[in-house]
């Protein structure tokens, strides 16, 4: 497969991901934000800009923190790049260059998100109407991500697709666990109120695992498996070590005898989340932990740009 | 005008064709809702499947369908074997004359064209002089453009020899009603053009190095921008071939690469989209950021083909246009089957006289232009339009020729609710590989507005299955 359409494909997937888990952290920080004293609200309302790295970007056009500016700082505005209107534009002109190499039915799907965000009226997009607009957001890319399993040959597009798509979502279930992490609870041993409670289920909610913390644990919510659930878990489909299971079997696939070095650091990621105990993770502290995994996902991405995509 | 052109279906006395009878009994009997609702269903079908005609200085990623019409044109088998004969001649003469000029200019030697013709043309181009093309052919993929005048003849107006474009809409448009009209497929038997892909294909492999065994063919666009992407991705998609931007391709060791996920794969022959001026930033335009850097010097050692090659403008220019029947002449000492429209030159003194008297009635292009664009219809024009030109013509005369206004053939087009005649024109596709092919028909263009001439997409014309049939 040509380099640059295996980029474009990459690329679409990981901005269609990306739009999801920015409509994900927006969706709870919104519901977060009802409940707390002051400092905690702030805290709250950091933790997407944290999370996506661009506190700065954003105080550089807003004054005011708020759920109205984060709404329309990372949901809708066209001028910060990680927005998900930018998200699914982006998605959508990737596509677009390789209309004939994907399947129709998954061009039609990213066209039509990306016409009627471009129909969207930005007033209409506060309070209930925002979460209906995340939750359409979500939508939209649980439909692209089935159009795309249901349709796609199962060949090099399909293994860059998921390699971006998987990568993408790793990157945010390690982003999202750190800063939340910090935001709640520095220690350990630290067993939360009943405010406590309320947001660690919506940090489960987040990445849709609350369920699953409920089937698999039938207890009390407490940090070490909230974190045990997201990292090691891997019948929990956002958690890493579910993401690296996709990203070894996608890099499996790959042709290529060229440059290796990107399979074999894919191997790493995946033996580091297969071989490990959470009590020892901890021991050696979480923030390190998700510090470097998120280190090596980024060294990865450039390593497949490098090994198969060319300088896109 | 009105009233003198030929139809296509119908003769002098208003009595229907032989050829067309079973299509008109048809029409007859079909109500007109049905056939504007099976037009409305084609609309949306070509766009769902994105055959879509981007549009130059429209709003960004803006698409537009091109018109499709529902009446098929139709053409006798035995018409249609007088025309592949003229146009084999055609485009033989023409890539005989090509291999000439780049080698021992013998129709410049003989004086049968003035030497400054073709060797101080733009598209004249060096680098091409002495160098062996398999088969020697120049020209690979002709759109000759023809229109029938009210004698009821063909004429050649345009022999678009470099890259030209349309074929994946006769490829549709037959799909189409194929679709939306099965029962006229059963009536009587239409020539088949589903093969054209397949042709195309042989033809790109028999312009490969010939020391190359199982040569490896990509299709060059300038990107997902240009007007004609749909047609390179579809012709790429049919033929099985990678569809390449420049940026895909590179030159190492003397040959040409693309860039694929497993590493280098060579490339033998490549099928490009692209103007001459933007292949290689190192031989032509160095702003060019579409084409491939060594390419030029690939290509002169023998390693890489181009479709067309490089320098094949020349034969297709409008001031070399009224040398062709002289090329048949001197090539293949044969009579032109296909006459020309007569063209007077403004470069020539007394032709241009004669164009600036008559400027109300003639037809006055640019040389180089194309698409419909830079040319004036003298009848149709407002007294000030033709004035604006006259200067222009006047400040540049061996920019431009002029013809007589050709009173286009007119066919049964569905406008609004009904049937009303609306002019064609006609351009089938020749292939030069080993041998010369082509499949029956061609694309026909139709002007959809009443009396108008200007068939050409950009210009908001339309298109037609056509059909060859016994």
């Amino acid at each position: 497969m040509l380099a640059r359409v295996a980029g474009r494909v990459y690329w679409m997937s990981r901005q269609m991901e990306r739009a999801e888990s920015m409509a994900r952290i927006l969706g709870v920080t919104s519901n977060l934000v009802l409940f707390g004293e002051q400092e905690l609200q702030r805290q709250n309302l950091l933790a997407p800009l944290i999370i996506t790295g661009s506190a700065e970007a954003f105080f550089a056009r807003h004054e005011e923190l708020s759920v109205e500016a984060l709404i329309e700082f990372l949901a809708l505005d066209r001028e910060n790049p990680s927005s998900i209107v930018c998200c699914l534009a982006w998605a959508r002109e990737n596509a677009h260059a390789v209309r004939w190499q994907i399947t129709s039915e998954m061009w039609e799907t990213l066209n039509a998100t990306w016409l009627e965000v471009r129909a969207l009226d930005p007033k209409r997009i506060t309070g209930a109407g925002a979460t209906r607009f995340l939750d359409w957001v979500k939508e939209r890319s649980h439909l692209f991500r089935g159009v795309t399993y249901g349709t796609i040959m199962r060949g090099e597009a399909f293994n860059f697709s998921r390699l971006g798509a998987f990568l993408e979502r790793a990157d945010n279930t390690a982003r999202i666990l750190d800063v939340k992490y910090h935001v709640l609870l520095p220690s350990v041993d630290d067993v939360g109120g009943a405010l406590d409670y309320y947001h660690w289920t919506a940090l489960l909610r987040s990445v849709s695992s609350f369920e699953t913390y409920r089937l698999l644990y039938r207890d009390q919510i407490l940090p070490i498996r909230v974190a045990q659930l997201l990292i090691l878990e891997r019948r929990m489909p956002r958690s890493l070590a579910a993401c690296f299971d996709q990203v070894k079997e996608a890099m499996d696939r790959i042709d290529g005898q060229g440059d290796q070095s990107a399979k074999r650091l894919a191997y790493e990621l995946h033996a580091r989340v297969t071989h490990a105990e959470i009590e020892e993770i901890f021991k050696n502290g979480l923030h390190e932990y998700l510090t470097d995994c998120l280190t090596d996902m980024d060294e990865l991405g450039s390593r497949i740009q490098r090994a198969y995509l060319g300088d896109v | 005008m009105a009233g003198a052109h030929y139809d296509e279906m119908r003769d002098a006395g208003g009595a229907v064709r032989a050829h067309f009878r079973l299509l008109a009994a048809w029409l007859a009997d079909t109500p007109a809702e049905r056939v504007a609702e099976k037009r409305r269903e084609a609309d949306l079908l070509f766009h769902r499947a994105g055959i879509t005609f981007a549009v130059y200085g429209d709003e960004e990623g803006a698409e537009r369908l091109i018109p499709f019409d529902t009446i098929p044109r139709v053409i006798p088998q035995a018409e249609w074997s007088e025309l592949a004969r003229g146009l084999e001649q055609r485009v033989t003469a023409l890539n005989r004359f090509l291999h000439d000029i780049y080698h021992g200019q013998e129709i410049l030697k003989a004086g049968v064209i003035p030497a400054e013709q073709v060797l101080a043309n733009d598209a004249y181009e060096v680098a091409m002089v002495g160098l062996e093309l398999p088969n020697h052919v120049y020209s690979h993929i002709a759109g000759v453009d023809l229109v029938r005048h009210d004698d009821g003849k063909y004429y050649v107006l345009e022999d678009n020899l470099r890259t030209p474009s349309g074929v994946s809409y006769m490829l549709e448009n037959r799909k189409m009603m194929m679709r939306l009209f099965p029962e006229l497929f059963g009536r009587q038997s239409v020539q088949p053009v589903e093969h054209y892909p397949l042709l195309l294909l042989e033809t790109l492999r028999a312009a490969a190095p010939p020391k190359v065994r199982d040569p490896v063919v990509v299709l060059l666009t300038p990107g997902a921008h240009n007007s004609a992407y749909f047609e390179h991705a579809f012709l790429a998609q049919q033929m099985g071939v990678e569809l390449v931007e420049g940026g895909d391709l590179f030159v190492k060791d003397g040959h040409v690469w693309m860039r694929t996920t497993a590493g280098p794969q060579r490339v033998d022959v490549i099928y490009r989209r692209i103007d001459d001026a933007y292949l290689d930033p190192l031989a032509f335009r160095g702003d060019s950021v579409i084409g491939i850097p060594g390419l030029v010097s690939v290509y002169r050692s023998g390693n890489v083909a181009l479709a067309s090659a490089m320098g094949t403008g020349v034969a297709d220019d409008k001031s070399t246009y009224p040398y062709v029947p002289e090329m048949i002449r001197f090539y293949l000492a044969e009579e032109p089957l296909l006459p020309n429209v007569p063209t007077w030159q403004c470069k020539r003194p007394e032709d241009l006289e004669l164009v600036m008297d008559r400027l109300a009635e003639l037809v006055v292009k640019e040389v180089q232009g194309s698409g419909g664009h830079g040319m004036l219809i003298g009848p149709a024009a407002t007294p000030e339009e033709r004035e604006a030109f006259r200067a222009r013509v006047q400040a540049n005369p061996a920019n431009y020729i002029a013809q007589p206004t050709l009173s286009l053939s007119t066919c049964p087009t569905f406008v609004g609710q009904s049937t009303a005649p609306r002019h064609v024109d006609l351009r089938p596709f020749v292939l030069s590989g080993r041998e010369v092919k082509m499949v029956p028909g061609g694309l026909t263009r139709v002007a959809l507005e009443p009396g108008s001439l200007v068939v050409n997409s950009s210009q908001g014309g339309g298109t037609k299955d056509t059909w060859v049939v016994d």
